[in-house]
């Protein structure tokens, strides 16, 4: 859930998070595997290249224990060579590991996000009627961002970090156990803090990322809504709001900073103090004649190069955390079972008889059902207009056609078919809905024309344009190439309306769907669109939604939807006269002539 | 220069990626002086950190020293039958520098990490209020995908850097400087061996930052793409779906995707040069150290300990360089997102807030177009010359076909655009004379597109008036009818609308909206097509609610159903950018022109 202020996301059993986490992120894993050959590739390069960072110290010390020490200066040459060479080996491994790793990397990245994408187009419209654009966004980028930057390096290096220090701690352990043995017993206090740590941050990195999702929203609010903001002058009103929310994420990530500043300075400190005591115990030890001064260097040395890793653990385990909590962010999303899937049903040559057959629709949740007990016939060719008081279950009624939502009881069937049998391409191809909210895209007028059908021709396109009255387009500076801007709005909202008229008549759909499409219209433009829609619905079946007497004329029979059922079916002129309730929902002279009206 | 200046202000070099040298220079200089703006106001507490990393760095830099005077001042000593006292001198000052070094550490991780958020706060907050004062015209053309992205993607661009590029830099830059000193002091000719790959470096430098700029600033870019097709495929969900859009939508998103993940890669391959490129450096010059100090020492000019010590240094010299080069990395991403987001913040306001506004004492209500010429893109007029006066508590329709104009009128009268020619008058006062407060306090516009935010319907509604008591809410809702279909909600008007108000019809959308309008109390309404939605009773409702609240303030009401003009006292038709009639309506309807035309049609279409 999406919410703002939901506590249960902050208040999440931290054990039962940290498991849900590590399977998330394990689970994708399998993006990678078209890449398991290059991955070798730089995790071999890895190894390689640690190991030739630390022979070259070695090499140095050979240097000062073999030619100088001695005087051999024959050795110098071809020891300062092999150093030389090693050290432009770990360069080119280096290289060959970032290399080889880009492309593993941010193709895992780029095949979630695709995937995501293509998930969320699947999902109904229950999902994106709840979930913000803001709160998917921040999963597509900012999660994934961190993901591919936790498996592109903070992945390698844990393995690797963790590789050298056992490593580096058995040589210990094998050159002089009572000191080796010191610094693995340091460990112990390193493992179990990381433990509690890892505990606290998981929740409180789930936290920033869930706030920054919430900002996300806020902003996107506050975009889309800038008309409405700016009309009432309330930028300050938003921008109140946003500062709450920003400075909730201020506060949290000054929690998750402090929290962090403490493990990472412990895990400093605690190899720093363990050189300490290696330095004390090891000169008692030389004094005491168990240990040789060189052993010690040597010692002192390999200490002093574990700080590093040590160090750097806390940073890639606070990474691998948030990578963690992203991924669960994500698969979240991944997770949501699609409610609406097609069937396997194709209707060859669809006739469009479209029949609600004791329809009942109910939001999820919500303890009365907006639609019940509706039957409705809608034969091949026929046209109904569907009239009720506003929030009386119209357009809910109009969405079951397309399966944009789904019957909660009873169905709807095209020629006999139930719609969910249907496969989705089918259904929607056969039927074709002009909301009553045009919605349009930032694209050229012929782009949104042609939504979902770009092979349509030009005279196919010409026609719709035609139909809706919405010739205007060719006049635009550019013509069907203009640019409309975000949701048409350099568009009038007649125009808008038009525009989205048009692509739903595109290539004659054999069942249309009209939710109150012409409210935008001038009486007379109107007048034309209603002409050339009975020449369009005289052959198709239409279900037209409808606040007004003009455009129920365009329907043969009128259903009046009344608290979510059908109360009467009939005749315009029929119900005018016998239903006083549909004579007050359609009459504008009901209590007021309209000649006296104006004058 | 100046020229240059001129056409790339703003966020106009946003979709360039080949942008001319000068230019990006420009772009720099932006940038650089936002982040020192940003920065100034911490000027203090950055000199206090400067100050602890000192003292941490010097402490971590010790360490090595104090192991070396351990071993060969402790250990000697005691071999030879001394006592301890100078091996524990030495091991408590190890675990003293440890402990100082852990301390101060901490100290700097805190503060740093509170100056960053501090930070990250404030361009948040710069940037969207920045936002908010731009005008329409601006956002028609950026879109709200890229308002997003700005917001998001490029803040935490800047968050990255805040976050562990200024530790790293400074940590590594400190101890380079102090390593250097070191290598020195030991020894200067071998330092200065050390120290000649420096020129080396710093061209390679200069390579990977014009290299990567470019990089990087064609990563935010495609990103930003593929914010803006996210956003809007899923903003029209319904469309997408019904019109079985998705294989296309997938494979434009793939496209833009591809795009993002090939700049991407690209930067991710010049990092896979520059990195291993400094390593290579680093370790060539331990090399050369290496023959050349073991050359020096056998000629005994250099001693064993220095040479040793020299490598114990040089490998702490180069390592800070990987450091270096990973701030460089993130430097540049958030140098590419500052970029852009200097760019949003320098774009002037298209209606920009009066240097002195007039206040007028009590407002009225009058309009008047004085000569208003009006075009949203240059060349093509929408509104041509007009004047037109409208007295105080008039009620005025506009009526005339979509696309006419009407619209436009009604946001000239909000200064949601200013006028290209000619002036707008409230009360006699230019609008482009009154500030933002006082224009909208007295001017209210229920948009063709009314928007709600996610919150309750009470939330909604108060939109029109933030300090409004409960039963100010309920009591604008009752005025229009929407009190009951609010009250049968499940928790009232508490109810959550959801999304965009999906959880409402668009008729309860439409209400709601005008509830809003009603509490805002404005001395100017107008309604652009508020009613459009409604069946005919609730519309009827509305109407008998206007005819009181219109009473006393200045209305202007575009509808196409002729039966909201009836509560007019006067009727402007408005065609192709002009008035064409202007009169009261009984007057228009005698007349035989355009509007009794329209009147005729309408009595016929309501028949
Ligand atoms: N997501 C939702 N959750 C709960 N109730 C909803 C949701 N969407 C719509 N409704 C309710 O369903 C009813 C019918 O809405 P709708 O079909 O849009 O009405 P209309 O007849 O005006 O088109 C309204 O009362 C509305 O409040
Ligand atoms: N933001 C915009 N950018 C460019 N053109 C616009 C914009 N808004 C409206 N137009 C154009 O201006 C004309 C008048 O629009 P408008 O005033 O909205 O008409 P209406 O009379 O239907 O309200 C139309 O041709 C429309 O396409
Ligand atoms: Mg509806
Ligand atoms: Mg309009």
């Amino acid at each position: 859930m999406p919410s703002d202020d939901d506590p249960a996301l902050s208040q999440d059993d931290p054990e039962h998070a940290r498991q849900v986490s590590w399977h998330a992120l394990w689970r994708l894993k399998s993006y990678l595997s078209p890449y398991r050959r290059v991955l070798a590739v730089s995790w071999v390069a890895a190894a390689l290249g640690i190991a030739a960072g630390t022979a070259v110290p070695l090499v140095g010390k050979q240097i000062i224990d073999g030619p100088v020490t001695h005087g051999d200066r024959g050795a110098l040459l071809p020891l300062g060579l092999l150093a030389l060479g090693l050290g432009v080996a770990e360069a080119v491994l280096i290289f060959v590991r970032r290399w080889s790793q880009a492309s593993p990397v941010i193709g895992l990245e780029t095949a979630i996000r695709d995937d995501l994408y293509r998930h969320l187009q699947r999902l109904p419209m229950s999902f994106h009627g709840e979930w913000q654009s803001g709160q998917l966004l921040s999963r597509a980028t900012t999660d994934l961002s961190t993901i591919r930057r936790f498996l592109g390096f903070g992945a390698l290096f844990l393995v690797m970090n963790i590789v050298q220090l056992v490593a580096v701690t058995i040589v210990l352990l094998r050159m002089y156990w009572p000191l080796g043995l010191l610094v693995a017993v340091s460990a112990v206090p390193i493992v179990i803090v990381s433990i509690r740590f890892e505990k606290r941050y998981i929740v409180i990195s789930r936290q920033v990322q869930d706030q920054q999702g919430d900002l996300a929203t806020f902003v996107e609010e506050a975009a889309v809504g800038i008309r409405t903001i700016k009309a009432f002058g309330r930028g300050g009103h938003l921008y109140d709001g946003f500062d709450v929310t920003a400075r909730r994420i201020h506060r949290t990530s000054l929690a998750k900073v402090r929290l962090a500043s403490r493990f990472f300075t412990f895990l400093e400190v605690v190899p720093n103090v363990t050189l300490a005591l290696v330095v004390l115990v090891g000169a008692l030890a030389v004094a005491g004649g168990s240990l040789t001064l060189g052993t010690l260097v040597a010692f002192t040395t390999l200490v002093l190069q574990l700080v590093w890793p040590v160090a750097s653990l806390g940073y890639i385990l606070a990474m691998g955390q948030e990578a963690m909590t992203a991924a669960d962010r994500v698969t979240e999303v991944l997770d949501t079972v699609p409610e609406i899937t097609g069937g396997t049903r194709v209707i060859s040559a669809p006739r469009g008889h479209l029949r609600f057959e004791g329809v009942e629709f109910r939001h999820p949740g919500a303890d009365r059902p907006v639609l019940r007990d509706v039957w409705l016939d809608v034969r091949p060719g026929e046209t109904v207009a569907v009239v009720g008081a506003t929030g009386s279950g119209k357009t809910t009624l109009t969405a079951l056609v397309p399966r944009l939502l789904d019957v909660t009881g009873g169905r709807v069937t095209i020629d006999g078919h139930d719609v969910r049998d249907l496969t989705l391409p089918a259904l929607r191809s056969v039927v074709a809905t002009a909301f009553e909210e045009a919605t349009l895209f930032s694209m050229s007028v012929r782009e949104n024309v042609t939504l979902g059908r770009h092979d349509a021709t030009d005279d196919e396109v010409r026609e719709a344009l035609e139909i809706a009255q919405a010739a205007f387009a060719y006049d635009l500076p550019w013509g069907l190439d203009t640019r409309i801007g975000e949701q048409g709005m350099s568009l009038s909202g007649g125009q808008r309306q038009r525009l989205a008229l048009a692509r739903a008549v595109l290539g004659r759909p054999r069942v249309l769907v009209l939710d109150d499409t012409l409210s935008a219209l001038d009486v007379e433009t109107e007048a034309l669109v209603e002409e050339a829609l009975r020449r369009i619905l005289a052959d198709a079946t239409g279900l037209v939604v409808a606040h007004r007497a003009s455009t129920v004329l365009l329907a043969d029979r009128v259903a009046l939807l009344r608290e979510g059922t059908i109360a009467h079916v009939g005749r315009h002129h029929e119900l005018l006269a016998t239903v006083p309730e549909y004579r007050a929902l359609l009459a504008q002279d009901a209590d007021l002539d309209p000649e006296e009206a104006v004058l | 220069m100046s020229d240059t200046s001129g056409t790339w202000r703003g966020v106009a070099a946003e979709d360039n990626d080949h942008i001319p040298e000068a230019v990006s220079l420009l772009l720099r200089t932006r940038s650089r002086r936002l982040l020192g703006d940003l920065l100034r106001p911490h000027r203090a507490a950055i000199g206090l950190l400067t100050g602890v990393i000192v003292v941490s760095s010097s402490a971590g830099l010790a360490l090595p020293y104090l192991v070396k005077t351990g071993i060969d001042d402790g250990i000697v000593p005691m071999a030879d039958g001394q006592g301890p006292g100078t091996l524990l001198a030495i091991v408590a000052a190890i675990v003293g520098a440890a402990l100082l070094q852990a301390l101060t550490r901490q100290a700097f991780l805190q503060l740093s990490g509170r100056i960053g958020q501090d930070i990250l706060l404030e361009l948040r907050r710069r940037v969207f209020r920045h936002f908010q004062k731009l005008s329409l015209s601006f956002h028609e053309g950026y879109t709200s995908g890229r308002v997003i992205a700005r917001l998001t993607s490029d803040v935490e661009a800047i968050d990255e850097l805040l976050d562990s590029g200024f530790d790293g830099l400074v940590t590594a830059v400190l101890t380079l400087v102090g390593t250097a000193g070191m290598l020195l002091v030991l020894d200067v000719h071998l330092g200065l061996v050390a120290l000649v790959p420096i020129p080396v470096l710093l061209l390679f430098t200069r390579w990977f930052r014009r290299e990567s700029s470019a990089a990087y600033r064609r990563t935010r870019e495609t990103v930003a793409l593929v914010i803006v097709h996210f956003v809007e495929s899923m903003t029209g969900m319904r469309a997408v779906q019904a019109f079985r859009r998705e294989p296309r939508n997938q494979e434009i998103f793939e496209r833009l995707n591809a795009d993002y993940r090939d700049a991407n890669t690209r930067g991710a391959h010049l990092v896979a040069v520059f990195m291993p490129g400094i390593k290579l450096i680093g370790n060539v010059t331990v090399g050369l150290v290496l023959l050349y100090g073991g050359w020096l020492a056998l000629q005994g000019t250099v001693t064993v300990g220095v040479l040793a010590a020299f490598l114990l240094y040089l490998r702490q010299f180069y390592e800070p360089m990987q450091e270096i080069s990973q701030f460089y990395n993130t430097l540049q991403s958030a140098g590419a997102a500052l970029e852009k987001l200097s760019g949003v913040l320098e774009e002037a306001p298209g209606v920009p807030e009066p240097a002195r506004p007039r206040q007028p004492d009590r407002v009225r209500g009058a309009l008047r177009f004085d000569a208003v010429e009006f075009a949203y893109k240059e060349g093509l007029p929408v509104l041509a010359r007009t004047n037109l006066d409208v007295p105080a508590g008039q009620t005025l329709a506009v009526v005339g076909p979509t696309g006419a104009g009407k619209t436009t009128l009604a946001k000239l009268i909000s200064r949601f655009y200013d006028p290209i020619a000619g002036r707008v008058l409230l009360d006699g006062v230019d609008l482009r004379d009154l500030d933002e407060d006082t224009l909208r306090r007295h001017v209210v516009m229920v948009t063709q597109e009314n928007f709600l935010f996610s919150g309750t319907v009470a939330d909604n509604i108060r939109f029109g008036r933030p300090d409004a008591p409960e039963e100010a809410v309920e009591e604008a809702a009752r005025a229009i009818g929407a009190h009951d279909f609010i009250a049968a909600m499940p928790d009232g008007y508490r109810t959550q609308v959801g999304k965009r108000g999906g959880r409402m019809s668009a008729g309860q959308r439409q209400l709601v909206a005008f509830a809003r309008a009603f509490l805002a109390d404005p001395a100017v309404l107008i309604l652009d097509e508020a009613t459009s939605s409604l069946d005919v009773p609730s519309e009827r409702m509305v109407q008998r609610a206007l005819r009181t609240i219109l009473a006393d303030r200045t209305a202007l009401i575009i509808a196409h159903r002729l039966s909201t003009v009836e509560i007019a006292d006067r009727v402007l038709v408005v065609e192709s950018g002009r008035i064409v009639e202007d009169g009261p309506p009984d007057r228009l309807v005698a007349d035989a022109g355009r509007f009794a035309r329209l009147h005729r049609a309408w009595i016929d279409s309501v028949a």
